[in-house]
């Protein structure tokens, strides 16, 4: 049995969600390949070769993955997934874009978002939201598989070096066109991955009243996260929503502030270690998940919190 | 242009979900129940391309039981001209929805296949990719915005790091995201008018589908819930607790 994973990265650089995927597939199977797909990408290929559990990194790069469109990564996949029992991506836009068209391909189910895996063919999801647990017992001879990232650990640098094998298959797929990407400036650590989130809601009314998160977020080091409302009123962009539609994320300490705590938001924070929520609405649902609840007007409470920290 | 649009019938995603005792799923009965968010969008854009002059007919589909003839109602009413019922009481996997569908545009040959971006009941995420793999169509999921000029299509997606664009050369498959617009709602008169619509009702057995049994839900439980915590005084207690009680702070 062995496992081949389909890295997520920009490039550059692997992506952190690639190394929790690979602590996941190490408990599937001794055998981890990583799939590497993309343009001018070896240092990603180097990346991987050093982290702890990977065989061996298949690379794939070619200008025809250069935006790593879904129709082609899918494709080329599927050409190498006979050599394999599990086919693992993270489950971010990335690996929900390709995978389950590669599972289509194959005639097998996909099981997505696994927080948990109870023997070979047995998982555990969350499903409306995170208000239920669903176990599955998938038994296709292959198994497509998304992971949540926050359910398993990072991966970390091992001490060898695996094999870099590269992989020429060149795939032609004239129906998608790559016009561009908009990616938010990021001067904050990234939402999903940083220790502690800022999250803000409806409550902070205006795109300049976030400046007071940003504040407190420089003084945490930490990332600032939204509400749907929040996006959706164009106070942050749509990359900031954390919740069952946007990111899931779980860090040490996660601040809500002016969210009123609907399950769709809860969804996606509430596996954070520690939850502070500051909110002038002693009845709000968020204080049904908080460890410690501030009540009151976010506007006196939130520079008291910047100054303390200070 | 056709365009055929998948719509859900869940539970109202403002309902509290409760676990049935016994692990054999969520409790449905007496439940309220609504079109999945996502495909409710997937259908208004479809009525603002018709309305545009894009789109010529809108067909909707569904798959589940009797009842989800009310959702197609409500989707007729909103504007989709016709509506296809697949009848069953098994809940089918994404595959097998992605396996209907495709039959379904064997049928009906649309140019353009939306739907939702994810269920919010099995929170999957995969129908309409699977349906574009079957198709050997384009994909574009998780769109924002959507210009079609003849037959190419231009869409803004939302992904991880913030927007994409891409164009698109029909007959292509889409999903659709929050952002995407604010779907109507159903007029009197229109709610009225959706009863003589046309609203087709096959089986599996029509179909002519065998689908695989190899996705089983064994049990579902509830969640671990949090315990509850405490709402403190002041900022400075809150500082001394993530300090000294949460260790979370240094
Ligand atoms: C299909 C679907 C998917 C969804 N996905 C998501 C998702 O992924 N993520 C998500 O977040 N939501 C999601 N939602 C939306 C969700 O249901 C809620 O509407 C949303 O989370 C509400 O955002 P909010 O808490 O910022 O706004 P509100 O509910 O309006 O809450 C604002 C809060 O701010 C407080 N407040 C106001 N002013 C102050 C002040 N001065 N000081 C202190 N407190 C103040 C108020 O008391 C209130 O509690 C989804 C909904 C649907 C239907
Ligand atoms: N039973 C069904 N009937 C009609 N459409 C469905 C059904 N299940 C899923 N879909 C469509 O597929 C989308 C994605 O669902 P899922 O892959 O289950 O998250 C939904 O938003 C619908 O558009």
């Amino acid at each position: 049995m062995s496992v081949i994973i389909l890295a997520e990265h920009n490039h550059g650089h692997c992506h952190p969600n690639t190394l929790h995927t690979i602590t996941a597939a190490q408990q599937l199977a001794a055998k981890v390949d990583v799939l590497v797909v993309g343009f001018q990408c070896q240092s990603v290929a180097d990346e991987l070769r050093l982290i702890e559990g990977v065989n061996s990194v298949l690379l794939a790069d070619s200008q025809c993955y250069n935006n790593q469109l879904a129709e082609p990564v899918a494709k080329l996949l599927h050409n190498h997934a006979v050599h394999y029992t599990y086919l693992l991506a993270p489950a971010s836009t990335f690996g929900k874009n390709i995978m389950p068209r590669v599972a289509a391909m194959l005639d097998v189910h996909q099981v997505s978002d696994i927080t948990a895996i109870k023997d070979a063919q047995t998982f555990v999801r969350p499903i409306y939201a995170g208000n239920a647990l669903e176990t599955v017992q998938c038994t296709d001879e292959k198994k497509v598989l998304t992971i949540r990232s926050t359910a398993f650990a990072l991966a970390k640098q091992g001490s060898q070096q695996a094999a870099c094998v590269t992989i020429d298959d060149v795939i032609d797929w004239q129906k998608t066109r790559f016009i561009k990407q908009t990616l938010t400036k990021l001067e904050r650590p990234e939402l999903g991955v940083a220790d502690v989130v800022v999250s803000g809601g409806r409550g902070l009314q205006n795109a300049e009243n976030f400046k007071l998160l940003e504040q407190l977020a420089g003084k945490l080091n930490a990332a600032i996260g939204a509400s749907r409302a929040a996006v959706d009123a164009g106070f942050v962009p749509n990359d900031y929503q954390v919740g069952q539609t946007g990111k899931v994320v779980a860090p040490r300490l996660y601040f809500a502030i002016g969210i009123s705590g609907a399950i769709q938001h809860i969804a996606g924070m509430k596996d954070s270690k520690v939850i502070v929520a500051i909110n002038q609405d002693e009845d709000a649902a968020i204080f049904n998940y908080a460890d410690y609840g501030l009540v009151g007007d976010l506007f006196e409470i939130v520079p008291e919190l910047i100054k303390a920290l200070s | 242009m056709k365009v055929l649009v998948a719509v859900k019938r869940v539970i109202d995603p403002y309902v509290r979900v409760r676990v049935a005792e016994d692990g054999s799923g969520v409790i449905t009965k007496n439940a309220k129940m609504a079109m999945n968010p996502f495909d409710e969008i997937a259908l208004e854009q479809a009525i603002q391309l018709k309305e545009a002059g894009i789109a010529t007919q809108i067909i909707i589909a569904a798959i589940g039981n009797d009842n989800t003839q009310e959702t197609l109602r409500k989707g007729l009413a909103m504007g989709a001209d016709k509506a296809i019922h697949v009848n069953t009481n098994s809940a089918l996997q994404p595959l097998a929805v992605a396996k209907v569908l495709h039959k379904i545009v064997s049928d009906e040959q649309p140019q353009l296949i939306l739907l939702g971006k994810q269920s919010i009941s099995g929170d999957n995420n995969q129908t309409g990719q699977m349906l574009a793999a079957l198709l050997d169509w384009p994909q574009a999921t998780f769109i924002s915005d959507l210009a079609i000029e003849a037959d190419i299509a231009t869409v803004c997606r939302e992904i991880d790091g913030g927007l994409e664009t891409l164009s698109l050369t029909l007959p292509a498959v889409m999903t659709a995201d929050l952002r995407l617009n604010e779907p109507r709602y159903a007029s009197l008169p229109s709610i009225m008018k959706a009863k003589n619509k046309p609203l087709s009702v096959l089986t599996l057995e029509d179909l002519k589908l065998t689908l695989k049994d190899t996705y089983k839900v064994t049990t579902v439980s509830p969640p671990v819930a949090r315990t509850p915590g405490v709402i403190l005084k002041d900022v400075a207690t809150l500082i001394d607790k993530l300090k000294h009680e949460a260790k979370v702070l240094s």
